[in-house]
């Protein structure tokens, strides 16, 4: 039956950056490959995000940050959803991210991190994989 | 353009020719079904004078200087004066990029142009919350004046110009400079430069978003209107199409969605401000993408001035053949650049420079190899400078004005491009002008449309992107990246609390309730700004009023 229900991902541009180039392609990728997307739209504080991901219910959160801010507010986004106790939700990230900074953030509970010049389909296929849509009692 | 002669001989010599190619492919079938720019126009085989029959030398191509500037906005373009080397550069505090600064112009630039940080991009000082971790890391940090004082040290403004890419809070940032001058001893009518302050382009594509579009545009042509009577060698405006093609547009779309911002401009400066179009249009700038098909550039650039120049003369009578230049500055795409086998990206840099300087460029910069992850470092951004250098005094492109012209296939392009970018301006006019389309989305989608088509071409291999969807490889080459101090965030914020603790904080509230005053009415703000600079008013301190004011414009996330 969890596997008929569509995985509900959030994505999400936390800080000041603008740059939405990537997260609508993003977006729109998993749009087409059947999930249910919402898209906070640009400028969110990690607070914002966080409440939009347990407003909408959602089963995977994905970030997007391309100014040099990630290891803060990716990791401010991960601490605020451990103390909403929302831990199940999936986080993934993607921008400009050096790859030295990639372990700290996983230890942090970043998931997965996509660097630049990653397939659509990679993300896709990944997210598929990981994440299951919880099935609520 | 051809005697009868000419196109007999290419007719019949066509036919022949294509009968030949036929039998080749049958045995020997070209390398694509279809063969494209990287905005997707499909490109023949061949072009012949046919292809350009109905051009006009005078009317269409004509000399530099001349209507409509096809070659050119200048009667000696780079014969008389190379394109200025202006590397867009900032980085962490202050005392940071002025030591960038001095090293570009000891290297050899010739013109200044500042990056900011996105708290200073988005209006937002350095001890605001919003402006956690993103202190210094994407340009440098302006709170007050007192950080513009050190930014621009040892910087003789009546002899250097300076670009400013800054957008909501362009006026705060102008009126710091012009403090500046001022107590410099320098006259306003001497100093130069250029503020972005483009704020359709940002609802369109770059996003540095504050208030919502009508005050916006109010401010800009309360910019434009304070510059032509009092700055009269400052561009006001820098009316971009680089964002929009970074945001993932074809080029048809940069170069109209560019010009329909223009119009929207320089409309509202005659409606809002009763201004002969004359009095400000020359100096109206504009800022271009140049991307990786070579050719595809170069005749959008010629398009561009060809464009403008009709719709200034045409569309708005204006009579001053200076109103008719399209006057811009270029920057190799970054979008266009890749985070692996870094040092392809040189390459890359290269040619997109070189299509610039083909097109007639007033103002160049030209990314580093490694901004695909981090500011540039000294070793990248010195090479970026070199090849500027090197294309303006080794290679020979600049021994002769717009070398391209009467290329069948060059000036055949050209017109491509501008027709096609006419349909979306008369689209858009259509809609009711470029705020109606911005409203409505339909830039937005557009660019969202064109960004996802691409993304899936390169996905298939369609379209290349060389060590990365072909001739990748997991050997990584060493190359040491610029990082930002954690430091500089601390530092600044020290000095923010400072620059408040001396200040004469009565008079600042003092300013601020005048510029609240006066943003209510249909006043030129310039003046209030200039006053709260003076007193060390902080940026956001000034947008927090806007803000307040006119409200905080929140966008609908179109994908």
């Amino acid at each position: 039956m969890s596997s008929a229900r569509k995985i509900r991902v959030l994505v999400a541009k936390p800080g000041l950056n603008g740059h939405d180039r990537g997260i609508k392609v993003v977006a729109r990728a998993y749009r087409d490959a059947g999930f249910e997307v919402i898209y906070t739209g640009l400028h969110q504080t990690p607070e914002q995000i966080v409440q939009a991901a347990l407003q909408e219910d959602v089963d995977v959160v994905g970030l997007s940050c391309l100014s040099g801010a990630h290891m803060y507010l990716l990791k401010r986004v991960v601490d605020l959803l451990k103390g909403a106790r929302a831990e199940e939700i999936v986080v993934i990230a993607g921008g400009i991210i050096s790859e030295e900074d990639i372990p700290e953030l996983k230890r942090a509970g970043i998931r997965e991190v996509f660097l630049p010049g990653t397939p659509l389909d990679r993300i896709v296929d990944w997210t598929t994989k990981n994440v299951k849509r919880a099935v609520k009692e | 353009m051809f005697t009868e002669e000419t196109l007999k001989q290419d007719y019949e010599g066509r036919e022949v020719w294509e009968e030949n190619v036929t039998k080749i492919i049958a045995q020997n079938p070209e390398r694509k079904e279809r063969f494209s720019t990287v905005s997707d126009l499909e490109i023949k085989r061949i072009y012949t004078p046919r292809d350009i029959k109905d051009l006009d030398f005078k009317r269409d191509i004509g000399y530099p200087g001349v209507f409509p500037f096809t070659r050119g906005c200048q009667h000696t373009m780079y014969r008389g004066r190379p394109w200025t080397m202006r590397m867009f550069s900032g980085l962490g505090t202050a005392e940071d990029t002025n030591r960038r600064w001095h090293l570009l112009l000891k290297e050899g630039q010739t013109g200044l142009s500042t990056a900011f940080d996105f708290p200073t991009l988005m209006g937002y000082d350095t001890d605001s919350p919003r402006a956690l971790g993103e202190c210094g890391k994407g340009g440098v940090a302006i709170d007050t004046l007192r950080d513009f004082e050190i930014l621009t040290d040892g910087i003789s403004m009546d002899r250097v110009t300076t670009s400013m890419t800054i957008n909501p809070p362009a006026a705060i940032l102008w009126a710091m400079y012009l403090v500046l001058a001022q107590r410099r001893g320098i006259s306003w009518k001497r100093i130069g430069g250029t503020i972005q302050n483009d704020m359709l382009k940002e609802f369109i594509a770059q996003k540095t978003l504050m208030c919502p579009p009508e005050p916006s545009v109010r401010l800009i042509s309360d910019t434009i209107e304070f510059g032509t009577k009092h700055v009269p060698r400052w561009n006001t405006v820098s009316i971009s199409g680089y964002h929009i093609r970074e945001a993932g547009s074809t080029a048809v779309q940069e170069l109209a969605f560019t010009l329909a911002d223009g119009i929207a401009y320089v409309k509202d400066v005659i409606e809002r401000k009763k201004l002969p179009v004359d009095s400000f249009a020359p100096r109206l700038s504009f800022f271009f993408n140049s991307h990786l098909d070579f050719f595809e550039e170069i005749a959008k650039f010629r398009a561009a001035r060809r464009m403008w120049a009709k719709i200034m003369r045409d569309r708005f009578k204006a009579e001053n053949p200076r109103s008719w230049w399209m006057r811009f500055h270029t920057q190799t795409a970054g979008c266009s650049l890749t985070a692996q086998q870094l040092f392809n990206n040189i390459i890359r840099t290269t040619t997109e420079a070189l299509a610039a300087v083909l097109g007639g460029t007033q103002s160049l910069h030209t990314n580093s190899l490694d901004e695909t992850l981090a500011l540039p470092s000294e070793f990248a951004v010195t090479i970026a400078l070199r090849t500027q250098q090197i294309l303006a005094d080794e290679i020979g492109v600049a021994n002769t004005i717009d070398p391209l012209a009467g290329s069948y296939f060059v000036e055949s392009l050209t017109n491509q491009l501008e027709e096609l970018a006419w349909e979306y301006i008369n689209k858009i006019d259509d809609m009711g002008g470029m705020l109606v389309a911005i409203d409505k989305g339909f830039p937005q989608l557009e660019i969202a449309n064109a960004a996802y088509r691409y993304q899936r071409q390169v996905d298939t291999c369609q379209k290349v992107m060389v060590g990365v969807n072909k001739y990748a490889t997991e050997e990584k080459v060493p190359c040491e990246l610029l990082k930002i101090d954690e430091r500089v965030q601390e530092q600044q914020l020290r000095r923010l609390k400072e620059v408040k603790r001396s200040r004469d904080n009565k008079k600042v509230a003092q300013t601020l309730k005048d510029l609240r005053a006066a943003s209510k009415t249909d006043k030129n703000l310039m003046p209030y700004v200039i006053e709260a600079v003076k007193e060390y008013a902080t940026e956001q301190e000034i947008c927090d009023v806007w803000r307040d004011v006119w409200g905080e414009y929140r966008e609908t996330g179109i994908f």
